[in-house]
C-alpha cells in the first residue's frame, strides 16, 4: 500500500478500494519503523486518526459530501512552515516552543483538499544547510543503503535538552546525508511514510535532498506558491517546494496550492489555470540545452554518465539537444553567498525573545536580553551568516558586496533570459555533483565549504526565479539515487513538469522499497 | 564513494582549452568531457582586510550575536575571501537586480480591515506579558562591555 503513487492513493481512496483509516494506520506504522532516520521533528499521529475517521465518515455519510481532491491523504510538511496549534521550530533552540495561531497558506490549501498532516519534517537551523545535519534535533539519515537494526526501532526521539549538535549518532556505522536543508521531507517520501511533502527551496534545499534521496524534488516559479506562513531564509528567493514519488504526483499538489494569496504581496495576480499533465508525451519540436558550465569541478563520473545519457535519449526520440552557455554560472553560489548573508542578518533581527521564540533569563536591560537570547537561540552557522550580513552591510562594504552581488545576480539571470530567447525550452542538467555524500565525509567541512559545493547547480535557477525539477535517474555504480535536474521558463510549470514526466517514463526509476520493514517486529 | 575523494575548490585549476570553448561535433560531445570553469584570477582580487577588534566589537553590537572564538573569525574571514571572488566579474553599467518579479506592478489591495480580535493569539506565544502587554526589561542602556579574547591572533590572519 505504501509503495502506491500519490496519485494512485488518491484514487483507490475515492473509489473505497481501500479506506482512509487502513492507509493511515499504514503510514503511522512506517513512521514507527523508521524513526532511526529521524526524518521528523514532531509526529502528529492523533490528528492523522482524527482526519482518516473523518474522511470515512465523510463516505459513509447518506447524502454524498464533495470527495476533495487530496482526500485522506497524510502529507509530511517541513518544520519552517507554520501550522495552527502545532510546534514549528525551524529546527532552533529560538522557536522550539513556537505554537503558530496560523496556517501557511499552501498547508491550508492541502487541507481544504482534504489532506492532513502526519508529522513536521526535521532540517538545518532555519534552513541554513545543505545537509540536514546542522539542526538542534540532529540530522537526517538518508533511507538508501541505510542499514536498519530492529532493537530500537520503536526509540523515541531523544529529549532536546539532551541532544548536541552533531554527536548525535556517533556509535553506529557511517551512512549517508538525506541532503538539505529539507532533508526530513525528502526522507519521509522515499521511505514511504508519506505520498508527498513539503520542502522550501532557496537554493536547492528541496532539489538537493531529492536527488538524494532518489524522489522528485520540484521547486516552482518564483510568485506561485505563496510564502505566507514559511519563516523567511531569502525573501526574494524562498520557494515553497515539494516533494513526491513521482512527476504527476508533484503536479497534482502544486496545482492545489498554486495561485494568487492575499497575504502574499509576491505572489502573482494571474489566474492560474489548473492542469494535468498528458501521458503521451511528444518531444520532436523539443529544444534541450545543455549548460556546458554544469560540468563543474567535482562532478563525479557517475552523475556526468546519467548526464550523457539523458542527453542522448532525448535527442534519440527526435529533441534537438544542443550545448548552450551560461556564463555567470561559476560565480553564481559566490553571489549566492552574500545576497543570503545580508538577507539573514536583517530577517534574523526578529528574533529577540520579546513576542516570541526564545527568551533569556537576563533581565538587565532590553540590550541584555536581546543579545542573551540571540546568544542562546542560534547556533553557529546562523550566527555566522548574520555576522558575515552585516559585516557586507556595513557602509563602507554595501557598494562592494551587496550591490555588487545584486549585479551579478541580474547577469545570472540574463544569462538565462538570453539561453531561452536563443530558442532553447528546458535546460538539462545534475542536480549535484556526486551522490549522497556520508556523514562522516560531510561533516569533516564547515556548513559554509558544504553550501558552496552542495548548492552549485541548484542556487542559480533561484537567482533567476526560475523553476526547475530534480528526477531521479539512476542509481551509481555504489547503489545510490542519482537526480537530473531540468530548468523551465518562468511560469511555465506545466512544460517544465511535462518533459520531467517524459524523461521518468524513460527512465522508469525503481523507488526505494522499504516493505521488508513491516516484518520485522 | 565518489563523494569522498571529490576535491571541489571554486578555485578551478584547470584551463579551458580552446576545444572546449567551441560546440563540439559528433555523439554525447553535448556534454563536455571535463569541467568548464574559468581560473580565478588573484590578481584581480582584492585582499581579505584584517578583522581588528574594533570591527569585531562593532559588528557584534550591530548583530547582538557574538563570534564566540577565533574561529568564528575565521569563518569570517573565509566568507570575505570568497565574496572577493565576485570581483573576477565585470559588472560596470548593470543596475543591481533586487527582485525576479521587478518587471511586475505591485498590486494594491483594498484599504480594509481583514483581521483583527486576535489578541490572544498574538500575544499567546510571548514569555512574558502583562495585561495584554509584552513585557521588556529597561531599554536605551548599552550593552556592557565584556572582557573577550578570541585567542592571542584575532585580526583574522
Amino acid at each position: 500500500m505504501l509503495s502506491l503513487t500519490l496519485k494512485e492513493a488518491v484514487h483507490k481512496l475515492r473509489d473505497g478500494s481501500i479506506t482512509a483509516k487502513d492507509l493511515c494506520e499504514k503510514c503511522i506504522e512506517r513512521l514507527n519503523k523508521t524513526q532511526q532516520l529521524n526524518a521528523f521533528i514532531t509526529e502528529t499521529v492523533d490528528i492523522s486518526r482524527d482526519s482518516a475517521a473523518e474522511t470515512d465518515k465523510r463516505r459513509q455519510k447518506s447524502k454524498p459530501m464533495r470527495w476533495r481532491k487530496l482526500e485522506g491523504l497524510p502529507i509530511a510538511v517541513k518544520d519552517n512552515f507554520c501550522t495552527t496549534g502545532i510546534r514549528t521550530s525551524c529546527a532552533t533552540t529560538m522557536l522550539q516552543n513556537y505554537i503558530p495561531p496560523y496556517t501557511a497558506t499552501v498547508v491550508q490549501r492541502l487541507q481544504d483538499e482534504g489532506a492532513y498532516l502526519i508529522g513536521k519534517t526535521n532540517m538545518d537551523e532555519f534552513a541554513m544547510g545543505s545537509g540536514s545535519v546542522d539542526g538542534i534535533h540532529g540530522p537526517v539519515r538518508n533511507p538508501w543503503k541505510y542499514k536498519f537494526t530492529s532493537s530500537n526501532t520503536s526509540e523515541q526521539t531523544k529529549p532536546i535538552e539532551q541532544v548536541s549538535m552533531r554527536n548525535y549518532h556517533t556509535s553506529t556505522d557511517d551512512w549517508h546525508i538525506a541532503g538539505g536543508s529539507s532533508g526530513g521531507s525528502a526522507a519521509a517520501v522515499a521511505s514511504g511514510v508519506c505520498f508527498g511533502a513539503l520542502g522550501s527551496d532557496t537554493g536547492g534545499s528541496t532539489r538537493n535532498p531529492a536527488a538524494y534521496c532518489g524522489v522528485v524534488g520540484f521547486k516552482p516559479t518564483y510568485g506561485m506558491l505563496s510564502r505566507h506562513g514559511l519563516v523567511p531564509l531569502v525573501n526574494s528567493m524562498d520557494v515553497p517546494a515539494l516533494f513526491s514519488k513521482t512527476v504527476d504526483d508533484a503536479s497534482i499538489l502544486f496545482n492545489v496550492m498554486a495561485g494568487h494569496d492575499v497575504h502574499d504581496s509576491t505572489t502573482v495576480t494571474d489566474e492560474f489555470n489548473h492542469f494535468t499533465l498528458p501521458d503521451n508525451i511528444d518531444i520532436k519540436d523539443l529544444h534541450i540545452g545543455i549548460p556546458k558550465e554544469y560540468h563543474a569541478p567535482g562532478l563525479s563520473k557517475d552523475v556526468h554518465n546519467a548526464w550523457e545519457e539523458a542527453a542522448d535519449m532525448f535527442e534519440k526520440a527526435g529533441a534537438k539537444v544542443t550545448q548552450v552557455s551560461l556564463p555567470h554560472t561559476q560565480y553564481s553560489i559566490l553571489c549566492y553567498i552574500v545576497l543570503n548573508c545580508c538577507e539573514v542578518a536583517s530577517n534574523m533581527a526578529r528574533y529577540d525573545g520579546i513576542e516570541f521564540g526564545h527568551r533569556a533569563a537576563n533581565e538587565d536591560s532590553t540590550e541584555e536580553l536581546y543579545a542573551a537570547t540571540r546568544h542562546e537561540g542560534f547556533n553557529d552557522v546562523v550566527r555566522d551568516r548574520i555576522l558575515a550580513g552585516n559585516y557586507f552591510l556595513l557602509r563602507q562594504n554595501y557598494e562592494k558586496y551587496f550591490a555588487k552581488a545584486m549585479q551579478v545576480r541580474r547577469l545570472i539571470s540574463e544569462d538565462f533570459k538570453k539561453v531561452y530567447a536563443s530558442g532553447v525550452d528546458i535546460l538539462l542538467t545534475p542536480t549535484t555533483l556526486t551522490t549522497a555524500p556520508t556523514y562522516k565525509w560531510f561533516t569533516e567541512r564547515d556548513n559554509r565549504t558544504s553550501s558552496e559545493e552542495q548548492d552549485i547547480f541548484t542556487q542559480p535557477v533561484n537567482m533567476a526565479g526560475v523553476p526547475a525539477i530534480s528526477v531521479p535517474s539512476k542509481l551509481s555504480t555504489d547503489g545510490l539515487p542519482i537526480g537530473l535536474q531540468f530548468i523551465g521558463q518562468n511560469f511555465k510549470d506545466k512544460e517544465l513538469l511535462t518533459i520531467a514526466k517524459w524523461y521518468e517514463q524513460q527512465v522508469q526509476f525503481k523507488q526505494l522499497d522499504l516493505d521488508y520493514l513491516d516484518t520485522v517486529s | 564513494m565518489d563523494a569522498c575523494c571529490s576535491n571541489v575548490s571554486l578555485t578551478c585549476h584547470h584551463s579551458i582549452s580552446r576545444s572546449t570553448m567551441r560546440p563540439l561535433e559528433g555523439k554525447q560531445a553535448r556534454v563536455p568531457k571535463t569541467p568548464i570553469w574559468e581560473e580565478v584570477d588573484h590578481t584581480r582580487i582584492p585582499n581579505v582586510p584584517q578583522i581588528d577588534q574594533e570591527m569585531i566589537n562593532h559588528l557584534e553590537r550591530v548583530s547582538l550575536v557574538e563570534f564566540n572564538n577565533q574561529a568564528g573569525i575565521e569563518r569570517l574571514s573565509k566568507a570575505i575571501e570568497s565574496a572577493n571572488k565576485l570581483h573576477m566579474v565585470n559588472t560596470d553599467g548593470i543596475e543591481p537586480m533586487e527582485s525576479v518579479l521587478e518587471d511586475r506592478m505591485l498590486y494594491l489591495r483594498e484599504d480594509k480591515v481583514t483581521d483583527g480580535k486576535c489578541k490572544q493569539e498574538v500575544l499567546s506565544n510571548a514569555v512574558k506579558t502583562i495585561e495584554d502587554y509584552f513585557v521588556a526589561p529597561p531599554g536605551n542602556i548599552p550593552l556592557k562591555t565584556k572582557e573577550r579574547d578570541y585567542g592571542s591572533n584575532s585580526n583574522g590572519s
